[in-house]
């Protein structure tokens, strides 16, 4: 079911960008000024972990497999509920204990982009946050491209304007020297300019979470060993000197 | 306490002594070896590279029993590691930085070495296997770097082999030697495993051992350069000595704590460290079939790299490369000067070697770049400076007459010149060129004309 709306929303991508592209009306106002900028995701905020799980179930794990991650560490990281997580996460009859695949095969992926979608349970990593951040911001029409869609990011992305329900679609601008200025919103999206920027920025936290499950447990840990081991260098500094002391 | 043995009387401690001489090891290793009692802040990275190595080797352990070594396996089990195993991720994470702190750690060693002049007799063999350690090490190291099999593991090793395959003749069966293959494969990460688990570890605990034999044989150096052992007092201990332990146990425990708060301040906030530790793209499984638009190597290794990239002929590179490595050993015979501590030796001397310590880390730098024409210029500049320290302190080894400074000056300079008519006529800096014969005038020249290379009085007695 759920496989089927995502289909037919790409294809209304499709269909949308061909009546729109014509229509497209250049108006040097409208242009906002777009460069890459800091992510400033908080892995800490469990909301917002919650928010981009559901948004990366529902959006991205139609294409997007999560291989090395758990349902069950995700339900038990994020504090979902089990049967609210199964419900929510897993679309395709899987367990809890199974890794995050997808069910599209990859024959069916590269038939319709050209090429199998990466896994991203390390995508943070390889990438790091803000790249993905700036990614999901700056796809822009451009009908030489399969997708229709092209990306400021990743040039010649093979990946459609997944998210383009939400932001709209924008068409990129360029001065006389061609070098690129801006964006212009030419079709508006369900969402303001604000909540796409928080939904991204969900979504990122999220992909960072994945990345490295551990990484707020690693400090908080870290916090007490760096502790422990300051008490035990000040002690064994006394010891120290207390035999030192009648070296001359 | 007195548990009496059937045979008589005496302690536990008495019957395993009567078995095995644990008492006379203790005594003639620890509480009866003197050290001098002047170390400062460089000797502590000796013992801190016995306890990086006890990290590596334990933590070693534990990965081993959930890595798979196989091309289908090992990124995924690594994965596995960090995220299913017990505490797997902080195995992991103490490995990877105990690596990098492994090196950090031997090149302050060394430096420290360079520094009091420890390579000078009677220490030579002391330092040769330290070298032989350094070489092991490097291997030990690359090694290592295949076993997750992502990214930067698969071409960084790919790279390096080649390296061997430009050698005339013997190259390209050499390294399908080392590979086992014609490419990288599974064959070849199985071979890594295999050398890097247990062939390379057992030749470094050997080496390190006989390191220890060869120190216990001499005794330390120290920062002064002075033979504790030639001034004894009436019981026969060395005046300015003190027994290692307690002494030097407890003072290496504080160095210990000091060093365990850098080395788990990394491990559990920056385990990366800035992309220097683990790199990015090592989290994208290996691919035979794309390669990545830029290989740095690790940190580590760049200072070397940065000189095979200077020079513009393959071959040529690689041989300065090995050369670079080679002529350490050789140290001992090179700087031959009778003091032996950087506090007594000439002002010259001092700056010489601070500026290769300098070079070295200019190198690094260089070597983790991707190569631009400036950068070019400064590897090739400083790979040359890199050379020309072993050629100044080697005329530095005893005064030398006004003539044969001259002498040295000219073959240096001639030497330069030659090698920038062979290179790439177009692309010579002449201001880097001007700057190359300065810095030559500077260390062959002014010992010609000023004092400024004369050594101070080294002292009868230990100062402090
Ligand atoms: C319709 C299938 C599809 C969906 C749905 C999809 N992607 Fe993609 N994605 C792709 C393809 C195909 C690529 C490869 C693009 C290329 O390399 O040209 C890709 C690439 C990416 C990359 C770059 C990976 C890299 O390192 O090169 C990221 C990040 C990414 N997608 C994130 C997402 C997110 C987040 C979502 C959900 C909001 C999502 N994708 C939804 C197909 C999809
Ligand atoms: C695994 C690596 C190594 C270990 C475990 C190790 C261990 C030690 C120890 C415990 C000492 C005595 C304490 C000290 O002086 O700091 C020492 C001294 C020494 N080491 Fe190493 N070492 C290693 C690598 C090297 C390397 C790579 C070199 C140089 C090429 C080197 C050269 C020396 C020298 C010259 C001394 C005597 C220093 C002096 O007395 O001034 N070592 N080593």
């Amino acid at each position: 079911m759920m496989r089927t709306i995502r289909k037919l929303s790409l294809s209304a991508l499709v269909l949308v960008i061909a009546a729109g592209s014509g229509a497209v009306i250049a108006d040097e106002d409208a242009v906002r000024e777009w460069r890459p900028s800091a992510a400033n995701n908080d892995v800490t905020n469990l909301a917002s972990l919650q928010r981009g799980a559901r948004y990366y179930m529902n959006y991205c794990l139609g294409c997007h497999s999560l291989e090395y991650k758990r349902y069950q560490r995700i339900a038990d990281d994020l504090e979902l509920p089990e049967d609210l997580a199964l419900e929510n996460l897993a679309f395709t009859g899987d367990e809890l204990a199974d890794m995050v695949k997808i069910a599209m095969p990859p024959e069916d992926a590269e038939d319709w982009f050209g090429m199998a979608a990466p896994d991203l349970t390390l995508v943070s990593r390889s990438r790091g946050p803000d790249w993905i951040y700036n990614f999901l911001h700056s796809f822009y029409i451009d009908d030489r491209t399969v997708a229709g869609t092209n990306n400021r990011m990743l040039d010649n992305a093979a990946m459609p304007h997944v998210l383009w329900s939400l932001q709209g679609l924008q068409k990129a601008h360029y001065d006389e020297e061609g070098s690129f200025v801006g964006f212009e919103t030419v079709r508006e999206g369900r969402m303001s300019h604000e909540e796409y920027d928080r939904t991204v920025r969900d979504i990122v936290n999220f992909l960072d979470y994945v990345g490295e499950p551990i990484q707020t447990d690693r400090k908080r840990i870290g916090f007490w060993v760096l502790a422990f081991i300051g008490v035990f260098t000040f002690l064994s500094y006394l010891l120290y000197k207390d035999y030192w002391r009648d070296v001359k | 306490m007195q548990n009496k043995s059937n045979q008589g009387g005496g302690t536990v401690g008495d019957w395993i002594n009567d078995r095995l001489p644990y008492r006379q090891f203790v005594e003639d290793q620890l509480t009866g070896y003197y050290a001098p009692k002047n170390f400062n802040f460089w000797y502590f990275f000796g013992s801190l590279a016995l306890l990086v190595l006890v990290i590596q080797i334990v933590t070693g352990i534990f990965l081993t029993m959930s890595y798979k070594p196989s091309a289908d396996g090992a990124f995924a089990s690594v994965e596995y590691i960090m995220r299913d195993v017990e505490w797997g991720w902080l195995i992991r994470y103490m490995h990877s930085t105990g690596a990098s702190m492994f090196f950090l750690v031997v090149y302050l060693h060394m430096f420290r070495g360079l520094m009091y002049g420890s390579y000078k007799k009677p220490r030579e063999l002391l330092w040769i296997f330290g070298m032989l350690i350094y070489v092991v090490l490097m291997a030990e190291a690359f090694f290592g770097y295949l076993l997750p099999w992502g990214q930067m593991s698969y071409w960084g090793a790919q790279v390096i082999i080649s390296l061997f395959s430009v050698l005339p003749g013997i190259g390209e069966p050499l390294a399908i030697w080392i590979r086992g293959d014609y490419l990288i494969s599974d064959v070849t990460l199985n071979r890594f495993f295999a050398l890097h688990v247990v062939a390379l570890p057992l030749v470094l605990i050997g080496l390190i051992f006989f390191h220890l034999v060869a120190l216990r044989q001499t005794g330390s150096n120290n920062p002064d350069g002075i033979e504790i052992k030639e001034n004894k007092g009436p019981d026969g201990k060395p005046v300015d000595g003190i027994p290692f332990h307690p002494y030097y146990t407890v003072k290496d425990i504080v160095g210990v704590g000091v060093f365990l708060a850098l080395f788990f301040a990394i491990v559990f906030f920056a385990p990366t460290f800035l992309d220097l530790f683990l790199k990015p793209a090592n989290f994208i499984p290996a691919d035979p079939l794309q390669t990545p638009e830029y290989v740095p190597p690790v940190w580590y290794f760049t200072p070397f790299y940065a000189i095979l990239a200077a020079i513009p002929d393959q071959v040529g590179g690689v041989i300065a490369m090995g050369l670079a490595i080679l002529v350490l050993f050789a140290m001992p015979w090179i700087d031959r000067h009778p003091v032996k501590s950087i506090r007594y030796r000439s002002f010259l001397y001092k700056a010489l070697l601070m500026s290769f310590a300098f070079g070295f880390i200019v190198l690094g730098y260089l070597g983790l770049k991707p190569a631009t024409t400036l950068y070019n210029e400064l590897a090739l500049r400083f790979t040359e400076f890199y050379f020309m320290f072993f050629i100044i302190s080697w005329v530095y080894s005893e005064p030398r007459s006004r003539n044969y400074y001259y002498g040295a000056f000219a073959i240096v300079v001639a030497l330069i010149a030659v090698i920038d008519l062979v290179r790439d006529m177009a692309g010579i800096s002449w201001i880097a060129l001007l700057v190359m014969i300065a810095v030559t005038a500077f260390f062959l020249l002014l010992p010609a004309h000023t004092r400024l290379n004369e050594s101070k009085p080294v002292p009868e007695r230990l100062t402090s």
